[in-house]
C-alpha cells in the first residue's frame, strides 16, 4: 500500500476491494476513485482511471460508511466518560463516518448554544461527521417544550428525549404535533416509566432467579402502542428508537400497514445477547432497555432481515470504570459499542442469521434514509467509505479500545472485522496509521 | 449446568472443590450441601459444651459489614464467628452514605488493608456480594447474609438442617412456602436447596402479585388457594411479610393476607398430621402466623434459631478453609516455578 | 511381619499397663475416650477388657488440629460424643498410632472444652516415635520403629488387625 496522505485534492484509487453497490445483492470486485471529497468512478471508469496513490483492498469490502442514529459522545460533560475527540475517533475505528449525537449530556442540549458547541468541536476535532440530536423537552425533563425549530435551524437533525421518559401522554401528544408542525423528525425510546419503576433487568427467567428487579416487556409495549397512536393522529414522523420486544416489532409491522410514518431501530447488542448475559450479575450488560429472552432476540433479527426494523445502532454509551464498579443495579446502564458494533454484526452473518448486504444496509442507507441523507457508493456522492476485512480478527480490551468506555460486551473475545480505512468526505478518518 | 450454576461454581469454590466464597447455593452439588448440614451437625455438638468455643479461626478477622441493618441476622453470625476464637468487628453501614459504588468498593479495599479474612455482607443489592467476590476483594472470603431478593444460603441452609433433623432427610417431602416470594431472598435459596437435596415437591403458595415472573422455572409448583395448598404437606415454610406491600398495591389489606394466606391451626389441619411449621423470622403473629402455630407442638421455629449458628459456623469455617487451603497452594505453586 | 502385628499381643500389653497404671493411682471409675477413628474402636475394646459399665466417649478433633491454616477444614467431620460430665473424672484417653504428638495436644485441648478433668492417662496401640511436641503415652503396646517408606494403618473394627504399608519412594 502506497502511504495515502491527506491533502486537498489528492486523488485515491482503491483496487482489489469487493464493492457494495446499491441495487446488488452481492458483493461487485472493483475498483473506485475518490477525489475533492467525491466518489468519482467506479468500476471500469475507475480502473483506467490515474490517481495520486492507490490502496489495495484486496481481501476487502468496501462500503458506505457506516450511520449510527444513536451514539453518546459525552460532550459536554466532565470528560471522565468520554469526548467528542475520543468517542469520534473510536467511531471512525469502528467504519462509521455520521454519528448523531445524543441531546444526552450535561448540560443537556436543549439549547442552539449546546448545538453550537458540539457543531464547533466536533468541526474541529472529530474526524467523521456529527449529527446533533435535540432535546425534546427542556433538560430532557418531559415537562416543557424545548425550542425546536431553533434547535433545528441551529443544526439539530432530529428530536428525542435520550433515554428519559416524557411525563404524561398529553406532553408526548403535543411534542408531537409540535415537531410535525416544522417537519421534523422524533425519534422516542418507548419505555413506560410507571410500568418500568425500578427496574434493571428483563422480568423473567434470569431476574426471577437472581432476585433482580424486572422490567416487563409491556413497560415498552404499551409505550410503543400510545406512540404509535400520538403518531398517527398527530401525523409527526416517528422513530422508535431501541426495540426490545418482539410484540414491538409486530406492532410497528401493522402501524406500517395502517400507513403509520414509523421507522425503527434496534441496538446490536440486543440481536446478540439475551437475558443470560446477567446470569453472573455481569454489569456491563446492565443496558436500557434491558438484554430479554432468546425469542425477543430471533424476532428482532427476523425484523431487521425483513426490513421492518430500518437500522441498527450501537447505542455507544461509554462510562468510566466507577459507573460499572458497583453491584448491578447500582451502576449506570450501557455498554462501549462503536467500536466493536460492525464486528458483532459479522457475527450474525458468520453465524447465518444475516446477509452481509442486510447487515450492511441497516448499517448504512437504512439509518440515512431516516435522516433524509443516502449513503451509497455512486459517482458523485460524498466519498464515506469504510474498508474492511471480515475476515480478519481483533481483540477488544483495555489496551487495544479507543472510547473512554472499556466495558466492550466482547471483551477479551476475538471478533471478525477489522475496519483498515475509513473514509469521510475523502478524507482519512481511520487508517492503518491511525494506531 | 447452566451458564448461571458453572459461573457460580467458579467463583464459590476452589480448583479442588472447597468452598472459598458463600454466595449462592446456584453451582453447589448435593455432596457439598451434605457436607455443609453433616459439619453443622459437629457444630451443634460443640453448641451443648459448658465451653462453646473451637480455635478453628483463632487469629482470623471477621468483618460483620451490613449494608442492610438486621440485629438478629448479625447476631447470629458474630456469636458463629467467636464461637470459631474469631476477631469480629461489626460495621453498620447506612447505605445511603455508600451508594456510589465508589465509596463501596473503597470502603471494602480499606477493610482488607486491615487484614480481614472475611467478609459477612448483608447488603439490599441483589449481586452485592458477587460484585465483592469477584472484583473487589477476591482474597477475603465473602459470605452472603442476604443480599437484595437474590439469595440468603445461611439461612435456607439452616432451615435445610432443622427439616433433616425433624424428617431425617428430603426424599419424598412436600414442602410448601407461603406469601411473599417475590421480594424473598429466603424463598429462592430455599427452592434452590430443596430441588437440589431432592424433595418430592416444592410448592409456592401467595397471590400472583407476590410471585416472580416465571416462577415455575425456580423448580416449584404455584397454588394460589392455600386451603388447597396444605393438603399433605410434610413442611410449611411461613415468610416474613413486610409493611410496605400494601403501599405499593401488591395487598389490599393485612386482614386479608391474614384470611387467605395466614397460617392458622384450620389451615395446618389440612396437612400431614406431623407436618412441621417453620418461619424465618422475626414473625408478624397475626399477619402470617398465628400464636397458637407459631408457638405449638409442630412448630419448629426455635430450632431454626439455634441451628442458625451451626449452620454459620461450618459454612465460616469451610470458606475460611477452602481459602487458606487455596493460599498455600498458590505459595507452593510459586516457590515451585 | 506375624510377630509385629499380632494384635491380641497388642491389646493384652495394653490392658496390663492400664490395669497396672489405674492400680498405682488408685483410679476405680474411669472415664474411657477414644479418638476418631481408631481410638474409638479401641476404646470399645479396652471397655469390654476393664469390664466398665459406662460408655466410652468419641472424640472428633477436626476443630482443633493444628494444620487447618494448610489444609483446611477436613470435610468429613463428625460430632463429637461425650456421654458423661469431664469435670473432676480420670480420663483415659485412647489412640491408634501416636507420631509427632499433635493429634493428642488437638484431643486435650477439645476435652479441657467440656470441662476440667481430674487427670489424664494417654494409651496408644502404636508408638512410632519421631516426637514433635512433649507428649509422651502412659501405656503403649509396642514401640516401633519404621524405615521412611513404611506406615502403618490400623484396620476394624472386626476384626482388628494392623497394616504395614510400603508407599512409594
Amino acid at each position: 500500500m502506497t502511504e495515502f496522505n491527506n491533502t486537498p485534492g489528492q486523488s485515491l484509487k482503491i483496487i482489489n476491494g469487493r464493492l457494495v453497490l446499491p441495487g446488488s445483492d452481492g458483493l461487485t470486485d472493483a475498483s473506485l476513485v475518490v477525489a475533492d471529497g467525491v466518489i468519482t468512478a467506479i468500476g471500469k471508469a475507475a480502473e483506467h482511471a490515474n490517481a495520486a496513490t492507490t490502496f489495495d483492498a484486496a481481501g476487502a469490502v468496501v462500503a458506505p460508511g457506516l450511520v449510527d442514529l444513536c451514539c453518546n459522545l459525552r460532550e459536554p460533560g466532565n470528560g471522565q466518560k468520554g469526548n467528542i475527540a475520543s468517542e469520534t475517533r473510536a467511531a471512525a475505528r469502528g467504519g462509521f463516518t455520521t454519528v448523531c449525537a445524543s441531546p444526552q449530556t450535561s448540560p443537556v442540549n436543549d439549547s442552539g448554544a449546546v448545538t453550537h458547541l458540539i457543531r464547533d468541536v466536533a468541526q474541529a476535532r472529530s474526524p467523521i461527521r456529527v449529527l446533533p440530536v435535540g432535546a425534546i423537552t427542556r433538560g430532557l425533563e418531559g415537562e416543557l417544550l424545548s425550542d425546536m425549530a431553533g434547535l433545528a435551524a441551529a443544526g439539530c437533525v432530529a428530536f428525542g428525549n435520550g433515554s428519559r421518559g416524557v411525563r404524561n401522554a398529553r406532553i408526548l401528544r403535543r411534542c408531537m404535533a409540535y415537531a410535525q408542525t416544522f417537519g421534523l423528525t422524533v425519534m422516542f425510546s418507548p419505555e413506560n416509566q410507571a410500568l418500568a419503576a425500578d427496574g434493571y433487568a428483563h422480568d423473567g427467567l434470569v431476574a426471577s432467579r437472581l432476585g433482580l428487579l424486572g422490567i416487563p416487556e409491556v413497560a415498552e409495549t404499551a409505550a410503543v402502542m400510545e406512540m404509535l397512536l400520538l403518531a398517527e393522529e398527530t401525523g409527526v414522523r416517528l422513530h422508535l428508537s431501541q426495540l426490545s420486544c418482539a410484540r414491538s416489532v409486530e406492532m410497528v409491522a401493522a402501524a406500517r400497514a395502517r400507513g403509520i410514518t414509523v421507522t425503527a431501530d434496534v441496538a446490536m447488542h440486543q440481536l446478540l445477547f439475551t437475558e443470560d448475559a446477567l446470569a453472573g450479575f455481569d454489569s456491563r450488560f446492565h443496558v436500557r432497555p434491558p438484554l430479554r429472552s432468546e425469542s425477543d432476540r430471533q424476532a428482532l433479527v427476523a425484523a431487521v432481515r425483513d426490513g421492518v426494523i430500518d437500522a441498527i445502532v450501537s447505542q455507544h454509551q461509554p462510562h468510566d470504570s466507577a459507573a460499572k464498579q458497583a453491584p448491578l443495579g447500582a451502576t449506570e446502564p450501557g455498554l462501549s459499542t462503536i467500536e466493536s458494533t460492525l464486528s458483532m454484526g459479522l457475527l450474525l452473518v458468520d453465524r447465518g442469521e444475516l446477509t452481509l448486504t442486510t447487515l450492511l444496509a441497516a448499517l448504512t442507507s437504512g439509518p440515512a434514509a431516516i435522516l433524509g441523507e443516502t449513503a451509497t457508493l455512486s459517482e458523485g456522492a460524498a466519498a464515506d467509505l469504510c474498508v474492511f476485512d471480515p475476515q480478519a480478527t481483533w481483540t477488544p480490551d483495555q489496551h487495544s479500545l479507543i472510547s473512554a468506555g472499556r466495558h466492550a460486551p466482547s471483551a477479551g473475545q476475538a471478533l471478525p472485522g477489522v475496519v483498515r480505512l475509513t473514509l469521510c468526505n475523502g478524507k482519512v478518518a481511520w487508517g492503518a496509521e491511525s494506531r | 449446568m447452566t451458564v448461571n450454576q458453572a459461573s457460580n461454581r467458579s467463583l464459590q469454590l476452589t480448583a479442588d472443590g472447597q468452598l472459598r466464597h458463600f454466595l449462592t447455593l446456584d453451582g453447589l452439588d448435593r455432596a457439598l450441601l451434605t457436607d455443609i448440614l453433616d459439619t453443622a451437625d459437629s457444630f451443634i455438638e460443640v453448641g451443648e459444651r459448658s465451653i462453646k468455643k473451637v480455635p478453628l479461626l483463632r487469629g482470623r478477622t471477621v468483618v460483620n459489614l451490613f449494608f442492610e441493618s438486621s440485629t438478629r441476622t448479625r447476631s447470629t453470625f458474630e456469636l458463629a464467628a467467636k464461637r470459631l476464637s474469631a476477631d469480629v468487628l461489626n460495621l453498620d453501614i447506612n447505605t445511603s452514605a455508600t451508594s456510589k459504588g465508589e465509596s463501596l468498593s473503597d470502603t471494602l479495599l480499606n477493610l482488607e488493608a486491615m487484614a480481614s479474612d472475611m467478609f459477612v455482607v448483608r447488603h439490599s443489592q441483589s449481586g452485592a456480594p458477587h460484585f465483592i467476590a469477584e472484583s473487589v476483594t477476591p482474597g477475603v472470603a465473602i459470605i452472603n447474609a442476604g443480599d437484595g431478593r437474590h439469595a440468603h444460603p445461611t439461612q435456607a441452609m439452616l432451615d435445610m438442617l432443622t427439616i433433616r433433623q425433624h424428617k431425617g432427610g428430603f426424599e419424598g417431602l412436600k414442602v410448601a412456602i407461603v406469601g411473599d416470594v417475590l421480594h424473598s431472598r429466603v424463598a429462592r435459596s430455599q427452592i434452590r436447596a430443596l430441588n437440589e437435596l431432592g424433595a418430592a415437591e416444592v410448592r409456592v403458595i401467595a397471590p400472583g402479585t407476590l410471585l416472580p415472573r416465571d416462577v415455575e422455572s425456580l423448580g416449584c409448583t404455584v397454588e394460589y388457594d392455600m386451603h388447597k395448598g396444605m393438603k399433605d404437606l410434610d413442611v410449611v415454610i411461613m415468610l416474613r411479610l413486610q409493611k410496605e406491600r400494601m403501599e405499593g398495591a401488591l395487598l389490599p389489606s393485612e386482614r386479608e393476607f391474614y384470611r387467605l394466606y395466614g397460617l392458622n391451626q384450620d389451615k395446618l389441619a389440612l396437612a400431614h398430621p406431623e407436618c412441621i411449621v417453620m418461619h424465618p423470622g422475626p414473625i408478624n403473629r397475626g399477619v402470617e402466623i398465628e400464636s397458637a402455630v407459631a408457638d405449638g407442638p409442630q412448630s419448629v421455629i426455635l430450632d431454626q434459631v439455634t441451628n442458625g449458628i451451626a449452620i454459620r459456623m461450618a459454612v465460616m469455617s469451610m470458606a475460611m478453609g477452602g481459602q487458606v487451603s487455596e493460599r498455600n497452594q498458590q505459595q507452593a505453586g510459586s516457590k515451585q516455578a | 511381619m506375624t510377630a509385629l502385628l499380632d494384635m491380641n499381643r497388642l491389646l493384652d500389653e495394653l490392658e496390663a499397663g492400664l490395669r497396672e497404671i489405674l492400680a498405682d493411682r488408685g483410679v476405680t471409675s474411669p472415664a474411657l475416650i477414644g479418638i476418631r477413628t481408631g481410638g474409638v474402636w479401641l476404646a470399645d475394646v479396652m471397655r469390654k477388657r476393664l469390664g466398665l459399665e459406662e460408655p466410652f466417649g468419641e472424640l472428633d478433633i477436626s476443630f482443633y488440629r493444628d494444620d487447618f491454616s494448610r489444609i483446611g477444614l477436613n470435610p468429613k467431620v463428625k460430632p463429637s460424643s461425650l456421654p458423661f460430665s469431664t469435670e473432676d473424672r480420670d480420663i483415659i484417653l485412647i489412640d491408634d498410632v501416636i507420631m509427632s504428638g499433635r493429634t493428642i495436644r488437638a484431643a486435650m485441648n477439645e476435652i479441657f472444652d467440656y470441662g476440667r478433668p481430674a487427670s489424664i492417662i494417654l494409651a496408644t496401640l502404636v508408638d512410632l516415635g519421631a516426637r514433635e511436641l512433649p507428649i509422651q503415652p502412659d501405656v503403649v503396646g509396642k514401640v516401633l520403629t519404621l524405615e521412611s517408606h513404611q506406615r502403618v494403618k490400623l484396620r476394624g473394627p472386626d476384626p482388628l488387625h494392623i497394616e504395614l504399608q510400603e508407599t512409594g519412594q
